[in-house]
């Protein structure tokens, strides 16, 4: 994709102001970071950053019929979600493979926001509009209506409580509620995709420069700074969190990934992917193929995503991410491997680095814990 | 971002500064440091090997990537930056300093490279 094709967002002047890298993430013009990733990586595990992400998808649900029509059309238990909370969840295909993980907020009784992936927005809004037919209920592409602000990072409710009357506190982890920040009108959700605590903001594209400014002079002194994805890569990986298209992909069920607690076989009617997730939870259970670990380096040389996991000299796996981690220091990977090899502490296991074998430590996920 | 007046550059980003003695330092430019992010581990030549212009004889790791180093000219390394091995950091902070990578005894006079000027040009087009 060429340049003149990237999709831009409400605050990409403010990105090149700041002398951000950027970056073509799926086909979005995107701040990869403004300095050091390194430094904005420990910015979020210490202090707080300052993320655009307005280029996740966003899919209004209503009608009368909404609760239903999502507890069909994903494996989640949808209808059980309360009015202000959001769940983690999947949208697979009839064979069980995954189509996009997804955060879905209900905002009221028969209004759901559905947030998927960029790279996966146009799959997910085709998969909701033919799985709806027949439904009364209205499937609406409403990406282009929000701009998507994230402050992550301990300093992160201090900051936002400067800036608005919301109830913070009463805000818990995976929830969400409308109100004011700085004078704009946004849905404040306690979500991320850091590990750490934090709020995602989503507010129309043309309050986001406002917003940005408002966050930026509210988190100066609490050592707030500009993050990039680069950074929100190393930081979702320490956090063990899994990324579509790496850890996720439409060849794994959510039963494959270690992810199986999403699909909710005791809620009410079927769903797409039932039949299927049945068998892939047996097997999972009974004769796993490949099961998803964390790796520590004992060097320094780093995985990359697709190098080979090996041992004895054969291949028992493959890396899904990879990077130096800032927290523990060291480079870390996740990997799908050999159930055989799956246990943390498997002796002699080592990652294929462009031709060596480098020693490597099989660890349960996550890498890092935030302390609550 | 200035690029030193005395050193001459590689279009692959690496800098060679003047002769002392027949022997040059070897590093990578601002432009290339940044343009790679964070580095976080170098592999660099063994001292006492052989490096050949426009070859690559090791590696820098940042972040989100691997690089092949090239080296400018052709000789035999004296020496590696043994604290840019202990902190790669270093090339993001210090490229053109304490950043540098390898000492090489230049085996002939080093061909095909570019002034700072020069060296401007070619990364602002």
């Amino acid at each position: 994709m060429s340049s003149t094709e990237l999709r831009h967002t409400a605050l990409d002047a403010v990105h090149r102001s700041l002398g951000a890298t950027m970056t073509d993430f799926a086909g979005w013009d995107m701040p990869l970071r403004y300095g050091s990733e390194r430094d904005e990586h420990l910015a979020v595990r210490t202090r707080a950053g300052l993320f655009d992400l307005s280029h996740m998808g966003e899919i209004t649900v209503t009608g009368p019929e909404a609760a239903e029509f999502l507890n069909m059309a994903l494996v989640g238990n949808i209808a059980s979600v309360g009015v202000g909370r959001a769940r983690y969840t999947m949208i697979v295909r009839a064979d069980g493979g995954i189509l996009d993980d997804l955060i879905v907020y209900r905002l009221a009784e028969t209004e759901y926001m559905v947030v998927a992936n960029a790279s996966n927005a146009q799959v997910v809004l085709d998969a909701l509009d033919e799985r709806s037919g027949g439904l009364d209920v209205e499937v609406r592409d409403d990406r282009d209506a929000y701009a998507l602000l994230a402050v992550q990072g301990p300093a992160s409710p201090g900051i936002l409580k400067s800036l608005t009357d919301a109830d913070l506190d009463g805000l818990k982890y995976y929830a969400g509620l409308p109100g004011t920040v700085a004078g704009v009108p946004a849905l404040i959700a306690r979500t991320g995709y850091t590990g750490e605590d934090g709020f995602e903001l989503f507010v129309k594209p043309e309050h986001a420069v406002e917003l940005w400014q408002a966050l930026t002079e509210a988190g100066e002194g609490a050592g707030l700074v500009p993050c990039g994805l680069s950074c929100r890569d190393t930081l979702r990986l320490e956090a063990g969190m899994p990324l579509y298209g790496h850890e996720l992909n439409t060849s794994l069920t959510p039963f494959d990934a270690g992810l199986g607690r999403v699909v909710k076989f005791e809620k009410e009617g079927d769903f797409v992917g039932r039949a299927a997730l049945v068998e892939a939870a047996a097997r999972a259970e009974q004769n796993p193929p490949r099961v998803l670990v964390g790796l520590i380096a004992e060097g320094r040389r780093v995985p990359r995503a697709g190098y080979p996991v090996v041992a004895d000299g054969t291949v028992i796996g493959e890396v899904t991410s990879g990077a130096p981690s800032p927290t523990l220091g060291k480079p870390i990977a996740m990997a799908y491997v050999d159930a055989a090899h799956a246990a943390p502490g498997t002796e002699g296991v080592g990652v294929d680095i462009r031709g060596t074998h480098e020693p490597y430590e099989v660890v349960a996920l996550p890498f890092y814990k935030r302390q609550k | 971002m200035s690029n030193p007046q005395q050193l001459r550059y590689s279009k692959e980003h690496e800098w060679l500064s003047g002769a002392d003695e027949g022997v040059s330092t070897v590093g990578i430019t601002e432009f290339a440091a940044n343009a790679l992010g964070d580095v976080v581990y170098a592999q660099l030549p063994e001292v006492g090997s052989t490096v050949e212009a426009g070859e690559t004889c090791g590696e820098l790791e940042s972040t989100k990537s691997v690089s092949d180093l090239y080296s400018p000219v052709t000789g035999e390394v004296t020496a590696i930056n043994e604290n840019v091995v202990d902190d790669p950091s270093l090339v993001n902070s210090e490229p053109f300093e304490g950043g540098w990578l390898f000492k090489v005894r230049l085996a002939g006079e080093p061909a095909d490279l570019l002034s700072a000027a020069e060296y401007d040009a070619h990364i602002a087009g």
